[in-house]
Formats: structure tokens, sequence, C-alpha cells
């Protein structure tokens, strides 16, 4: 009796700090895969920085639109895959995601993190750039950052894919893409994700890419297996 | 549901909200400045009468002149505002919503409200804060703080020059503060709508005021939904009124800093640096 009511604490204990780090090793599956596209892609256009001529010197080779970029076997880059549901009460992320001005052009294009989630920008730049998220859920703010500045640090409080501007640049487009979960990713230049640290549990799979829209899937992921879900997003040229 | 429950639930409902309003009012519907409280029944009838036009009844810059306006009516339902005494991305006060329609906004379509009891303004402010979700979910940002105007000096001019070059106001503002940089031909506000920078030359009153403080507090806020950006995490108050006093040689006003500015410029003009892309601004 004695033993079962210890029993029943230790329980307790260990949920009552499910909403901290969770003090047991959870099996951990994983979903990846690949994005790729069909259909007709936008035009590349080639960027015109000439406005700032230490950026172009940055740039040896021409620098050309981020808004659709494409590798070999139709991958797509710079989308943003997550789980949309089915991971409530995760863990937060707490790492600090980094977004860097950088010869005029935002890196990474498109930075994933969750909601509260530290987020740090960089101005590595000889110049200021503005940094302006374009926000409607969450607050839009415009703030100034010169050459040499501290980074600006900053989170979210609404999931929002928001799009980001420099206004003295204006070539310059990126995204923050908040998101509720903690699991995402955004895809690389072979169009491949992995999302790791998954309990097992049905989840519901999405694809996120500011031009080619957004696309669900629900995958299964039991014990500490790695599943395989693909997408096949629709492009469009304008 | 069948209609009749969904009617008792309406009633019910009705009956709740009633409850709560008698016991919290929502605080977004209120609105104090000074010694006024402005209430959103009120100034709904007068939201309608005099601002639905070009706003929209919604509160959406949809009123069915804002076709024929440039640049266009505010957009109530994203609850962003130009003019703010608060930090860049926090809603702006009683206070500074009411300056705002008392003022109106130079060079718009947005004329000064005088017309209108101080009475009637707060109660129109306490409705135009009902079409965005933001009021109910956040409260006003704190003012920045603006100490003191030291008198200006021909050294504060010249470091406000100095600052003009290097937070880059000029790739926009341009060289001479004409509103003619390399960036202000491409200036759009968020909704992508093209903006144009203010043009010094034309002395005409700032977007948010005519005084040196209402000068300091526009750079140092920012005007969100427009490319202006916020200054008040790089710049510290005592380089903030010099940028002040420098920006205020660039129009062609009997100030106090452009008879500084004139007297010195005739002995020494040709020493300075010219400002832009190649220019070190000193």
């Amino acid at each position: 009796m004695i033993a079962r009511f210890a029993a029943g604490l230790v329980v307790l204990s260990v949920s009552g700090a499910a909403a901290g780090p969770s003090l047991r090793p959870a099996p951990a599956g994983a979903i990846s895969g690949k994005v790729t596209y069909t259909g007709t892609l936008p035009k590349v256009r080639p960027i015109d920085m000439s406005k700032e001529p230490a950026c172009v010197a940055a740039h040896p080779t021409p620098v050309t639109t981020q808004d659709a970029v494409t590798g070999p076997g139709n991958s797509v880059r710079y989308v943003v895959v997550y789980i949309s549901a089915g991971d409530q009460g995760a863990p937060a992320a707490t790492d600090t995601v980094h977004y860097d001005q950088k010869g005029c052009l935002y890196i990474p294009h498109v930075a994933a993190m969750q909601v509260h989630q530290p987020l740090a920008i960089f101005n590595d730049d000889p110049h200021s750039h503005n940094i302006h998220p374009l926000a409607r859920v969450n607050a839009e703010w415009n703030k100034s950052q010169p050459k040499g500045a501290p980074p600006i640090r900053t989170s979210w409080d609404q999931p929002e894919f928001i799009p980001v501007k420099c206004n003295v640049h204006p070539w310059m487009h990126g995204y923050f893409a908040v998101l509720a979960t903690p699991h995402s990713d955004v895809t690389d230049s072979s169009g491949n994700f992995s999302l790791g640290g998954l309990p097992p549990g049905k989840y519901t799979v999405t694809a996120w890419h500011e031009r080619f829209g957004t696309q669900s899937q629900e995958v299964t992921v039991g014990g500490s297996e790695t599943k395989t879900a693909n997408f096949v997003l629709t492009a469009r040229p304008y | 549901m069948r209609p009749q429950t969904r009617w008792l639930s309406l009633v019910s409902a009705c009956g709740a909200v009633l409850l709560l309003g008698s016991v919290s009012p929502a605080p977004a519907q209120e609105t104090h400045v000074g010694s006024l409280t402005g209430r959103a029944a009120a100034g709904k009838p007068l939201y309608t009468r005099y601002c639905a036009g070009c706003h929209g009844d919604d509160g959406d810059a949809q009123g069915e002149n804002a076709q024929w306006i440039d640049p266009k009516p505010r957009d109530f339902t994203t609850g962003t505002f130009k003019c703010r005494s608060t930090p860049s991305g926090s809603l702006p006060t009683d206070q500074d919503l009411f300056n705002s329609v008392t003022r109106g906004f130079v060079t718009t379509n947005m004329p000064p409200w005088v017309a209108l009891t101080a009475q009637n303004r707060v109660d129109v402010v306490s409705y135009i804060k009902t079409f965005s979700s933001r009021w109910q979910r956040a409260r006003p940002g704190t003012p920045i703080t603006i100490p003191p105007e030291p008198a200006p000096t021909i050294q504060s001019i010249l470091h406000g020059r100095e600052l003009y070059q290097r937070m880059e106001c000029w790739k926009c503002h341009g060289p001479a503060g004409h509103g003619d940089g390399p960036s202000a031909k491409t200036l759009t506000d968020s909704k992508d709508d093209p903006i144009r920078p203010y043009n010094f030359q034309t002395g005409s009153r700032f977007m948010c005021g005519t005084t040196n403080q209402d000068l300091y507090r526009i750079f140092m806020t920012g005007l969100d939904g427009s490319p202006m950006p916020s200054f008040d995490d790089q710049l510290k108050p005592a380089d903030a009124w010099d940028l002040v006093h420098f920006l205020r040689t660039l129009q062609p006003l009997k100030t106090p800093e452009a008879t500084i500015w004139r007297a010195w410029f005739t002995t020494h003009g040709r020493e300075l640096k010219p400002i832009g892309q190649e220019g070190g601004g000193q």
C-alpha cells in the first residue's frame, strides 16, 4: 500500500514537471522528407543592388530573387515544414533564432520559430538597415539598426507568417514563420527537411511556401522510427 | 441548434454581456484625456457622420472617398498608428490619438478636427479603438522620456549633421533634406502604397506636430505603418537633440538653429564634407 502510494507520488511529481523539460527520455521519432514542385515557376530575376555599393561588392556573382528558389529534381528551398496538430504540450523551444542582414540579404531568407521563442536580429553590413516586420496579427514595428549596432532581441506572441522588409533596400524580403509548435524546419537547397524529437502519436504535418501556398498531410509516428512525408507544391508563375 | 434554442442562448448571452458591462466596462471602450472621459457609444454617431466617408463604417479604410485619396486613410483594424509617444510596435496613448484627431495630418486629406468639441473628439477616439482587437489584447506602450532641450550650438548642429550621415537619414530624406535620397523613389507603406519621405525644404509642419519636441519624438518612436523606423534604441537623448538641431537647419525657416548655422556656414562652409554615399558628413 505504502509502495503504491509512493509510486503515485512519483507519477504526480513527473506529471507536475511536464511543463518544463521532460525528466524521462521520451522515445524520439522523426518525420523527414523532401518538398518538390510541379507547374510553372515564376521568373527568377537578378537583384540590382547598385544603390548600395558595399552590397554590390559583397556579391562577386549576381544575386537573384529568393521568393522561389529551386534545386535539382524540382526541389524547393525555403519551405517551412511544421507540425500543425498533434504535438500540443510539447516543451517550448528556448534556443535563440538568429536572423542576419548580410550583403543586403536576409540570412536565412525564411526563419521558423515558435511563439515566444527568442529571436536575435543582427546587422553584419557596413551600413544601416531598417527591420520592418509587416505583422498583422502581432504588432507591426520598424526599427533602425545602423552598422555595428547590437542585435535586436525580440519574440512574437501569436502564430503568423510575417513578411519582413527593409525600406532602405527595397529588394530585401524575408519571412518570420512564427508557429505554435516547437517542431519545425525550413527546407535546404535540396528541398529536404527533418522534424525530430517526436513522441509516438498522430501528427498533421504542414508545408508552407511564400509563393506556392500550404499543404498538409497526416503522419503517424510510432516508437523511435523515422517516417517519410514528401510534399509536391504547385508552382504558379505569378 | 433549433431556432428557439438559438434565441434563448442569444438572450442569455446578452444578459451576460449586460451583467459583465455593469461590473467592469471593457477598458478599450473608454478613453481618458486630461479630465475628459470618452465613450465609444457616444463616438459612433460622430464617427459615422464625420470619419466613415474615408475610414469606412468598419474602420477598414474602405470608405466611399478612400479610392480618391492619396495617401490612403488610416486602417483602424490593424491597430497601427504613425503618431505615437510610445515605442515602435506598441499602441499609442489616448492622448496621442486625441492629438492626431485634433491636429490632422498636414499634406494629407485629414483635416484638423477642431470644429468638434474636445469631448466629441475623445468620444471618437474611444470608438476608433473598437475596430482592432489589439486594444483588447494589449495596453498602450509607455511614452518615451524626452529630457529638456539643451540650447542649440554650432557644436550640437555639426554633431547632428554627422548623425544624419551616420544614421543614414539621407538615404531617404536626401543629402540636403529634399526628400530625394537614393531610396526615396522605392518607398512603400505597409499596404504597399507608394509614400514620400518628408521634404525639409518645404518647411511645412511635420506629420506629427510642429515643435522641436515633436521632431524628437517622430524619429525616436518612428512612424509605424510607414518606412520611417524608430531610433530610440540607437540614439542617446543628447545625440537625438543634436539631430533635432541639425534637422531644423534644413528647413527654410527663421529658427534659432538656422541662424547659428547660416552665420557659421558663411565662414566655414567649405570645410564641410558633403553628405551622401561618399561623404563623411563632417
